[in-house]
């Protein structure tokens, strides 16, 4: 009647904590689909605000870098060049900040009940991809708005959205270890995601970096996911920045591998320090 | 003995404790102060280093701590607060790693340390039975299949799709516990999860408990402060003491060592000594004789009271009473002496008074006595003294059949039953 043995040591296998990420699979479906419900709950319009938000900020946007500054949007609607970066940003900033904070919110399960940690963080990070989701409806309205049709390249877009994934997730994680044991990041992460901002190509294209710094500017791995949004949107005359592109893919990955293995370090301790 | 489904071997937790800090957490400051001290000593004074450290102590929770358990064991942990009992139970439920030793478990464990780990307030009953039963490791088909069983145990019918943050706390637990008590490990973990809840539910998740272990043959460790919960659910018990096991066997030896290890205060149980330098009447010593060692007492077993009264002024109304009450300061019962013809009435001097008991049958629990000394005549107490003579009841001789619950009664007494047939009267013919 035994299914399995299993064997507590300190220093567990790791082959038995990805078996038990898998069992705990649907774990990752209902704290996501719980911080969605809860999130709306006794609010008027709801759902709404989702759309609402990254509309309004994209209005500012468009204001301040097309109408005042007068920045070159490359034949496409400024609109549309700013809301193809607004999402991939909204993404990560939002999955960066709920991420860090998972850990400490849900700490009365995590010292009370075990599952894999991992899903903690990850599922933060669904929730991010369903406003996302949601946000992406603008996008479209927008296209409608301004008759734009893309061509082919917006079939790639599910690579640079499983980019951003990657890029929410390893920071994402690195930040949830790292508040656990210093509650310094809490004031950390609001910091880096308000300087993201603007030192990502979110209002602006990131063509109007002069060419001798383009490959510093790729370190930021965001600069990569935002441009691949916007080739694959815009399509047309929107150029890609290769060298750029694969330096900050590789930090991307690296980001989260390291975000893995040092979440998987810590993480045995978490339920004696949270 | 059945095959052993928990196998631990010399489990060893330490935790390092930090005395510099004041705050629990550590901070980025603090850990950045601390390397540069490090290592600035290291490059200015290398032999210092060995004391460096002083800040820290380490804390032995767990120390090479070795059980097995068979399948379909009811397993007590007891033990006083701080002997570990908790930290054996998160590394049985592997929220936290040992220093050293192992554990072989085989089967699915699900340990229920807090009733409502993972409610959300805002989400529904019903929302949160689906969420509290994932985290508990349950599969949504597995969740589904039993949600009726779940709301009928909960008795929260009405209010399924209520957020939960309206409920009242009776509610809340009912729905905790009832996710919990619906799971199908091969190995249950409860923490003091009991000592909430009205007391018809306790009863009921007592006896869900019980048919969990007894019909479905599944190892259940309990952890407990109520000796009473123990007692009956149990019948093999781990007393951890300091991080070791102290004793590992029967529930009733356990038990007892468990409530004479309590007594340590200083203050002899079951005795009581009046202060020097008292004068009138009053009482010089009184005491409990009790059927064990240490003022524990076995219930149903002959018991014995003793007062030395200390007598100056004889007075014929002198009367004597004392009451037994139970640690909530509710009476349980009461006895008095007053016979006429008592030397004290009319002498000075000390006197002995023996208050014999054939049964005492108490509830299990904790008991004190109080005692009033006082003059008919003119109403007045003389000496009113409480909490005096600590003793404890233990119910471990008692037969499972004549078992009583705490809520029926505090007392049993002796009856002659007879029954026979009523002879019918002449009214009816």
């Amino acid at each position: 009647m035994y299914t399995k043995e299993l064997t507590i040591e300190a220093g567990r296998s790791e082959k038995q904590y990805w078996k038990d990420l898998w069992s705990y699979r649907e774990l990752f479906y209902f704290l996501a689909w719980r911080d969605i419900l809860v999130r709306y709950k006794q609010t008027a319009i709801g759902i709404v605000w989702a759309l609402i938000r990254p509309f309004l900020t994209m209005v500012v946007f468009t204001i301040v870098f097309s109408n005042l500054a007068k920045l070159p949007s490359g034949g496409a609607p400024y609109p549309i060049l700013v809301f193809a970066a607004m999402l991939p940003w909204q993404f990560f900033s939002s999955a960066l900040s709920e991420c860090s904070n998972s850990l400490i919110a849900n700490s009365n399960m995590i010292s009370k009940v075990y599952f894999p940690r991992l899903i903690v963080p990850t599922s933060a990070v669904i929730v991010s991809f369903v406003d996302f989701l949601i946000s992406g409806i603008i996008l479209i309205a927008l296209m409608v708005w301004y008759q734009f049709i893309p061509d082919w390249r917006i079939l790639t877009l599910p690579v640079f959205i499983l980019i951003a994934f990657v890029a929410a997730t390893g920071g994402g994680l690195w930040l949830a270890a790292l508040t656990v044991e210093y509650r310094d990041f809490r004031y950390v992460v609001p910091f880096i995601v308000q300087f993201g901002l603007y030192i990502s190509p979110v209002g602006f294209s990131s063509s109007i970096v002069p060419e001798q710094w383009r490959l510093l500017y790729s370190l930021n791995p965001m600069v990569s996911v935002i441009d691949g949004f916007r080739w694959a949107i815009l399509g047309g005359n929107s150029t890609l920045f290769w060298p750029g592109f694969i330096l900050s893919l590789g930090l991307v990955l690296l980001l989260f591998v390291s975000g893995i293995w040092y979440f998987r370090k810590t993480e045995r301790t978490f339920a004696d320090v949270i | 003995m059945a095959d052993t489904v928990v196998q631990v071997e010399n489990l060893t937790k330490k935790y390092v404790l930090n005395h510099q800090q004041e705050g629990g957490y550590k901070t980025l400051r603090d850990v950045i102060a601390d390397r540069t001290k490090f290592l600035s000593k290291r490059l200015f004074k290398p032999d210092t280093l060995a004391i460096s450290n002083s800040a820290y102590e380490e804390f032995w929770a767990l120390k090479d701590v070795s059980f097995d358990i068979g399948q379909g064991e009811v397993v007590g942990i007891i033990g006083r607060n701080g002997a570990g009992k908790s930290t054996l139970l998160k590394i049985l439920s592997r929220i936290t790693e040992p220093t050293s030793g192992c554990i072989r478990i085989r089967g699915r464990v699900a340990s229920l340390l807090e009733v409502g780990t993972g409610f959300h307030p805002e989400l529904t009953g019903r929302e949160n039975i689906y969420l509290n039963g994932a985290v508990l490791g349950m599969s949504k088909v597995e969740i589904k299949r039993k949600f009726d069983e779940i709301v009928i145990f909960a008795e929260i019918e009405k209010f399924l799709d209520t957020p939960v943050k309206r409920y009242s706390s009776g509610m809340y637990v009912r729905l905790a516990f009832a996710v919990a008590a619906h799971l199908e490990p091969e190995i249950l973990i409860v923490d003091e999860v009991l000592a909430v809840g009205d007391m018809a539910f306790q009863k009921k998740c007592l006896g869900k408990m019980e048919s969990v272990s007894t019909k479905e043959g599944r190892t259940v460790f309990f952890v407990s402060h109520s000796m009473q919960a123990i007692a009956q659910l149990t019948n093999r018990c781990i007393l951890l003491s300091k991080g070791n096991v102290q004793f590992d066997g029967s529930t009733d030896q356990a038990v007892r060592l468990y409530i004479a290890g309590q007594n340590t205060s200083g203050e002899q149980p079951a005795y009581y000594e009046a202060p020097s330098g008292k004068t009138g009447n009053h009482i010089a010593w009184a005491r409990v004789h009790s059927s064990e060692e240490e003022g524990i007492h076995s219930w149903g077993e002959p018991v014995t009271f003793e007062f030395a009264l200390h007598v100056t002024n004889p007075h014929e109304t002198l009367w004597f009473s004392f009451q037994v009450k139970n640690d909530l300061q509710q009476p349980i019962c009461n006895f008095w002496f007053y016979d006429t013809q008592t030397p004290y009435r009319r002498e000075p001097g000390t006197f002995i008074l023996r208050c014999k008991i054939a049964k005492f049958r108490l509830y299990m629990g904790s008991y004190t006595l109080t005692t009033w000394f006082s003059e008919r005549r003119s109403n007045t107490i003389l000496e009113n003294l409480t909490d005096i003579c600590p003793f404890e009841v233990t119910m471990h001789g008692i037969e499972r059949e004549e078992s009583w619950e705490s809520d029926e009664c505090t007392y049993l007494e002796d009856a002659a039953w007879e029954a026979m047939p009523a002879i019918p009267s002449p009214i009816q013919i």
